[in-house]
């Protein structure tokens, strides 16, 4: 299938600030033209896209999935799901099974997405080796095997001189270093923010403090290194704060926000509900609103999924015992259309913040429609309801507290490299 | 926001298990330490049994160890015919790597009543709760360090006994509230039933975060913190809060929060003294305190059998009128 035409849909392409309804012209996995149809132009394909947006396919800074077990969420249902969501391309955080720390690694996942085709799936290398923030990992030879940034995950560096060497080591080369920040010390244990829920609950607690001082430790090495930095998943409306006077300095640094921050806080794990158990935790009300206020006024550069599918035993167990994370690529573009409902982003900011943005963060290519570039497209329909179901949410994880309810946005199709990886006929997949 | 009810009541308000104060009324409240007064005078008669609960099954189930509590809870099965099983499983199953739930579901398959279940996680009277089959109850006594509502009824009732009138009550709480799931249970059943005044006394290592928002407040100097008491509730310090550099030593926490008795004659001259025990002599109390004219904390064992024979006996009594 080499030519396709995408027809008659409201083309947004917020890199090109393109926001027309109009076809769109796909040869040989590139888009070849957009509104006007090239001459001499016989399409293989008509994808009638009416009343529905036409978008860059999106690009999600931080997806966990594992590499070596194949009866939990894996690369091929991991890249399956995110195609039903319109995700095109996929960051993978090195904290996964294998640890991404050798060049074979990389090129096993590479080879699996490959084989899978659903969805480009990018690598984030481990910054120390196996995470345990001791050895620096061989960054050079990893960036050459297809990891786009380096990162130690979810596993803080204790020793600061190991970090500063990491830093320096990764600002010779022009890597990116992504940080969930998080003070080792200060985080023990913990399963809920430190506040009035887990003081009530008795609940061991994440202080917001813990995020806030790693910040600030990260903030000045970068300035000290001129590393370009990147904080992953923000949980604290004081962390946008700091990250906005860094850039009045103008230190290299960028950040995301995971959906569910935007949407839950504290409150929500009353009682005991292990679908909230996530880390960084969901922090107050204010922090919610004031991570909604930076998204909106352009202050955060990406919303991520930060999807972490599990099975069910992992949630299966009293609070603190059970594993933190959400499954969350499907719903990534309804709860961000939420956004949108609710008046705090356009239409195309939020594809923004799911596309062009997260992709200029990486420094890739996608993310635009630009003529050119790979045919990573995204159809929706804004207006679609459907029900969270296992007909229609294809992760193995199925840990979602949207679960049998109503969301609104499904996508019709997906395309990655000009090759349909998801289509929705009558409401219902077809893989 | 959700609250506990939903667990622990039924749709018209009757007690289904019994998990947590947070969520029940002061006509709960009222109602359970009144069942509780009729229950405690049969303590002195010759004959200590009724039959409320014959033909029920109850099962101890102690993941976590307890001697007080579990005896208690015991004796007050036994007071009402029950019959009892006490499973310490700390040592058994989970050793084999069963789960919680698996426990659970054998022990459901012998067709229990009621399970009592004191677990080292918070939430897990709650857990368990939610997936145990409609009809058997669940008694907390005890989950990690969100709650002990026995505990803190059984409190109540020794403070009701000995003071009649909450309303005018100025209550202390004095140690490591940080980890104490009898705190957290006290201070809301000391706020339901309408105390005057519930005061924390803690260094700020040992305090909760946005501890005032319980309802409390908050003194970090004892000999302060102890003026206008009229109860004092002293908690138990574990010896491991020396190694998280939370106190510097067991000797200097004694100096500075250790109940002496020029530190009693702060109080009010009738305050009374209480320790839900095990208690550390020497640590947060002086030996010549604990057993003082103004200690009731023997007292507090006591009422322990009957506040538990009491939530017993109303749980069983709400299944049979389901």
């Amino acid at each position: 299938m080499s030519k396709i035409i995408i027809a008659g849909g409201q083309i947004i392409d917020p890199a090109n600030q393109i926001d027309q309804i109009g076809d769109l012209f796909i040869s040989n996995g590139k888009i070849v033209s957009v509104l006007r149809q090239p001459n001499g132009f016989n399409p293989d394909l008509t994808i009638h896209a009416e009343q529905q947006i036409v978008c860059p396919g999106f690009v999600d800074l931080s997806a966990h999935f594992n590499h070596s077990l194949p009866h939990k969420a894996n690369i091929a249902s991991e890249t399956h799901a995110a195609a039903n969501a319109g995700i095109t391309t996929l960051c993978n955080p090195p904290d996964t099974l294998p640890i991404i720390d050798t060049v074979a690694v990389v090129e096993l996942i590479a080879d699996k997405a490959r084989h899978v085709g659903k969805t480009q799936v990018l690598p984030i290398g481990a910054l120390t080796h196996q995470l345990e923030g001791k050895i620096l990992s061989n960054m050079s030879s990893l960036h050459n095997a297809g990891c786009i940034a380096f990162s130690n995950a979810q596993y803080p560096i204790k020793n600061t001189l190991v970090i500063r060497r990491a830093l320096e080591y990764a600002a010779s080369n022009d890597f990116l270093v992504i940080i969930r920040p998080e003070d080792p010390w200060l985080s023990t244990q913990g399963c809920a923010h430190e506040g009035i829920i887990a003081t009530r609950y008795g609940l061991p607690s994440i202080p917001e403090i813990s995020e806030l001082i790693a910040i600030n430790q990260y903030l000045a090495l970068a300035e000290l290194t001129g590393c370009r930095i990147h904080f992953g998943q923000l949980s604290s409306a004081r962390s946008v704060d700091l990250i906005i006077k860094a850039r009045t300095k103008n230190i290299a640094v960028s950040t995301d926000v995971a959906i569910g921050q935007l949407f839950f806080s504290e409150h929500d794990i009353c009682v005991f509900d292990s679908n909230y158990h996530v880390t960084p935790p969901y922090r107050t009300e204010n922090d919610k609103q004031g991570l909604r206020l930076s998204i909106a006024a352009g202050a955060i550069n990406a919303i991520c999924s930060d999807h972490r599918p599990h099975n069910i035993d992992a949630k299966l167990g009293t609070f603190q015992e059970t594993k933190p994370g959400i499954s969350s690529l499907e719903s990534l573009l309804p709860l961000t259309l939420k956004l949108v409902a609710d008046n705090l982003l356009t239409l195309t900011q939020a594809i923004a913040l799911l596309s062009t943005n997260p992709a200029k963060v990486i420094n890739h290519d996608g993310g635009t429609l630009t003529v050119g570039a790979d045919a990573d497209i995204c159809i929706f329909d804004p207006k679609l309801d459907w029900i969270v179901a296992s007909n229609n949410w294809l992760s193995l994880g199925k840990n979602t507290p949207y679960w049998g309810q109503y969301l609104q946005g499904k996508v019709t199709h997906t395309l990655h490299q000009g090759k349909v990886v998801h289509q929705l006929i009558d409401g219902r997949n077809h893989k | 926001m959700p609250t506990l009810d939903n667990l622990q009541l039924t749709n018209d308000g009757r007690l289904k298990h019994f998990l947590s104060i947070q969520g029940l009324d002061k006509t709960m409240l009222t109602k359970i330490l009144d069942t509780a007064e009729s229950f405690a005078g049969m303590s002195a008669q010759k004959v200590k049994k009724y039959p409320l609960l014959r033909g029920k099954t109850i099962v101890n189930l102690f993941f976590e160890h307890s001697t007080r509590t579990l005896t208690t809870f015991n004796l007050a099965a036994n007071r009402l015919s029950a019959d009892v099983l006490n499973l310490n499983i700390s040592a058994q199953s989970t050793s084999k790597g069963e789960s919680v739930l698996d426990t659970i579901h054998n022990l459901e398959a012998m067709h229990i009543d009621m399970f009592v279940v004191r677990h080292a996680t918070s939430g897990s009277a709650h857990f368990i709760a939610q997936n145990t089959k409609p009809g058997v109850c669940v008694i907390n006594a005890g989950d990690g360090q969100h709650a002990h509502p026995t505990q803190a009824l059984l409190d109540m009732f020794t403070i009701r006994r000995l003071k009649t009138n909450f309303h005018t009550l100025r209550v202390a709480i004095i140690g490591d509230i940080l980890h104490s799931r009898v705190a957290r249970s006290q201070i809301l059943a000391l706020n339901i039933l309408g105390a005057k005044e519930v005061r924390v006394i803690a260094p700020k290592t040992l305090l909760p975060a946005k501890v005032e928002q319980l309802g409390v407040t908050v003194a970090n100097n004892i000999d302060q913190g102890l003026q206008n008491i009229d109860v004092i509730i002293m908690l138990r310090l574990q010896k491991e809060r020396m190694t998280g550099a939370l106190l510097p030593s067991a000797d200097e926490y004694f100096q500075c929060f250790g109940l002496t008795k020029k530190r009693v004659a702060i109080a009010n001259p009738d305050a009374i003294i209480m320790h839900p025990g095990p208690i550390n002599r020497g640590v947060e109390i002086e030996s010549t305190v604990a057993d003082g004219a103004q200690s009731v904390i023997l007292q507090q064992v006591s009422y322990g059998i009957a506040v538990r024979m009491a939530i017993m006996s109303i749980l069983i009594q709400s299944g049979e009128h389901a």
